[in-house]
């Protein structure tokens, strides 16, 4: 048994002239959360429906739990739970019902009712889905890929729509299951989510990956430069040229991480000699956000 | 669990489905018998003609064309339109990513309706025998019947199932599955009894058609001769439709949105 859950070398997928996938590599190993990150167009959703066996690929290998998708086995389903970015389920059925309904294609599914608890819609449960807000649908959605009890689950995009309350509590069930040893596969537009829950994160724009690693340390993000921010009050001195203005009105220092401890006790050493307050100081070290909006940026442009 | 054991479970729950389904009950049930009692009470004291010269109490030809109208409603246009939904709204994109196989899903609708029909045609006789005085069949006429009935529902929902690819969205299904099948429901008997002196291009045209053989042979194997002559070439004819549309289905059968 190897230990990789997801296998891909050279994956490419054409659609005409179109090459939405341009060549991919990726590995995801048992028990690890891997994020894909991308805009719209990029590719995400072509490859992560070739991995659930939805799409034939153009070129390339690709294996899951040592199955080739497109061969679209039952054996390889029975062992996969998928959230699809857009789906619906039988509006006249109740939330419970839906649950049992595809627990029942499993071999060993979960407790139908610690499913419908986890995701918070116990007291929905007997509820039929036409009545369900799209927060709750959603999260009847991730229910339902969960019912089955698979070792490995995509997600493609599961909180969209969620209230922050809401997705903390995906984020945690997510978190439960690879603790549990389960694999997940999940795309995401939040680069919060991304930073919370994954172990390894790509990034793909144009259909090729432009950067893979650690979220913390996703193309140099560990080397960026932080960010320190602040205001200060009417009849202040001006701060020393390396403060860059903004167009708020307030000043930003940029400074290497090593660099900023020392650069704030100079920044605030000097405003209690000079005697007034600093505004809003912030200090923000490069967000994975910062790291996503420059790769795909500067794909854009040469492309 | 086994293929079999799933398709029973998958049934279970599409009639729970259908049933809470307001607008698919009342169209399945309500307007076969509604139409029934429309035409029986307007036109149900004369006699009817057909092509074969014979002579048909009006009402008793009715409750046979109702029972046949509800067959074909139930199975080939609340089928297509409803599956459309499905496709539309991403369930059975859902469906295809577990590891209930496609022919379990698929088949436990088409025995859905099937089990509907046999219902349906069951009411509408038992209709007719309690306020029009239409005979029942039985004996070797019942087992036709059931038989006439299988073929029919089986066929029919192929045939609805077959439809669907070429549907693009869920709005424009109603229009499509009526378009393709209220004007052969007017050319073969089901509202009103083609007769001897119809044109001869509407006989041939509802000759090739599957729904005046199923109108034919429900009124062969329901009241049998000397009123009406029941032939198997009919239920053959309404099969081999059946076995075109099932490989139509087969072949571009699409689970995903087509948008």
């Amino acid at each position: 048994m190897s230990d990789r859950a997801i296998e891909v070398t050279g994956l490419r997928k054409t659609y005409g002239d179109l090459e939405a996938v341009a060549g991919i590599d990726l590995a995801v190993d048992v028990g690890e959360v891997f994020a894909l990150l991308g805009p719209n167009g990029a590719g995400k959703t072509t490859t992560v429906e070739i991995l659930e066996g939805y799409r034939q690929r153009t070129a390339g290998e690709v294996s899951v739990l040592g199955f080739d998708p497109a061969g679209r086995e039952r054996a390889l389903r029975e062992r996969v739970g998928i959230v699809l970015q857009s789906t619906g389920v039988d509006p006249y059925l109740t939330v419970r019902e839906t649950v049992a309904l595809y627990a029942g294609y499993y071999p060993s599914p979960r407790d139908v009712d610690e499913v419908v608890e986890l995701v918070g819609l116990a007291e929905k449960g007997d509820t039929r889905v036409l009545k369900l807000s799209g927060g709750q649908q959603r999260r009847l959605d991730v229910a339902i890929a969960l019912a089955g009890d698979a070792e490995l689950l995509f997600l493609d995009e599961p909180t969209t729509g969620f209230d922050p309350g809401a997705r903390r509590n995906a984020w945690e069930i997510v978190s439960n299951l690879s603790s549990i040893g389960k694999t997940v596969f999940l795309t995401t537009h939040y680069m919060d989510e991304a930073q919370h829950l994954a172990n390894r994160v790509a990034v793909i724009a144009h259909g090729t990956i432009v950067a893979e690693g650690p979220p913390g340390s996703l193309a140099g993000r560990d080397r960026m430069r932080t960010s320190i921010r602040f205001r200060l009050p009417p009849g202040a001195p001006e701060p020393d040229r390396t403060a860059h203005r903004l167009p708020d009105g307030g000043y930003e220092l940029r400074a290497d991480q090593e660099e900023t401890t020392k650069l704030v006790h100079d920044l605030t050493a000097w405003a209690l000699e000079s005697g007034f307050v600093l505004d809003a100081l912030e200090v923000t070290p490069p967000s994975l956000e910062d790291v996503y909006l420059e790769l795909t940026a500067s794909e854009d442009v040469t492309a | 669990m086994s293929e079999l054991m799933l398709t029973a479970r998958q049934i279970r729950y599409t009639n729970k489905a259908f049933w809470r389904n307001p607008a698919a009950a009342f169209f399945t049930f309500v307007f076969p018998l509604m139409f029934l009692v429309i035409f029986a009470t307007l036109l149900g004291s004369g006699t009817v003609t057909l092509e074969n010269g014979r002579e048909f109490n009006q009402s008793t030809y009715y409750v046979a064309s109702m029972a046949v109208f509800s067959v074909i409603t139930a199975c080939y246009t609340n089928l297509a339109i409803g599956v459309t939904f499905q496709r539309d709204a991403g369930i059975l994109k859902r469906t295809r990513g577990t590891p209930l196989p496609g022919s379990a899903y698929l088949g436990a609708r088409v025995i859905h309706v099937m089990i509907m029909s046999i219902l349906l045609v069951v009411i509408c006789a038992a209709f007719g025998w309690l306020f029009y005085d239409a005979d029942l069949p039985t004996g070797m006429s019942l087992i036709r019947s059931i038989i006439v009935v299988l073929v029919g529902s089986a066929s029919f929902a192929a045939l609805g199932l077959a439809l669907t690819p070429a549907i693009p969205n869920a709005d424009a299904a109603p229009p499509i599955v009526n378009a393709t099948i209220l004007p052969l429901l007017f050319i073969s008997g089901i509202f009103f009894p083609v007769g001897p002196d119809a044109p001869q291009w509407i006989e041939t045209l509802s000759d090739v058609f599957p729904v005046r053989h199923l109108v034919d042979a429900f009124l062969g194997s329901f009241y049998g001769p000397p009123l009406f002559d029941f032939s198997w070439a009919d239920v053959g004819v309404v099969a081999a439709w059946g076995v075109v549309g099932l490989a139509l289905a087969i072949r571009f059968f699409s689970w995903e949105p087509r948008t």
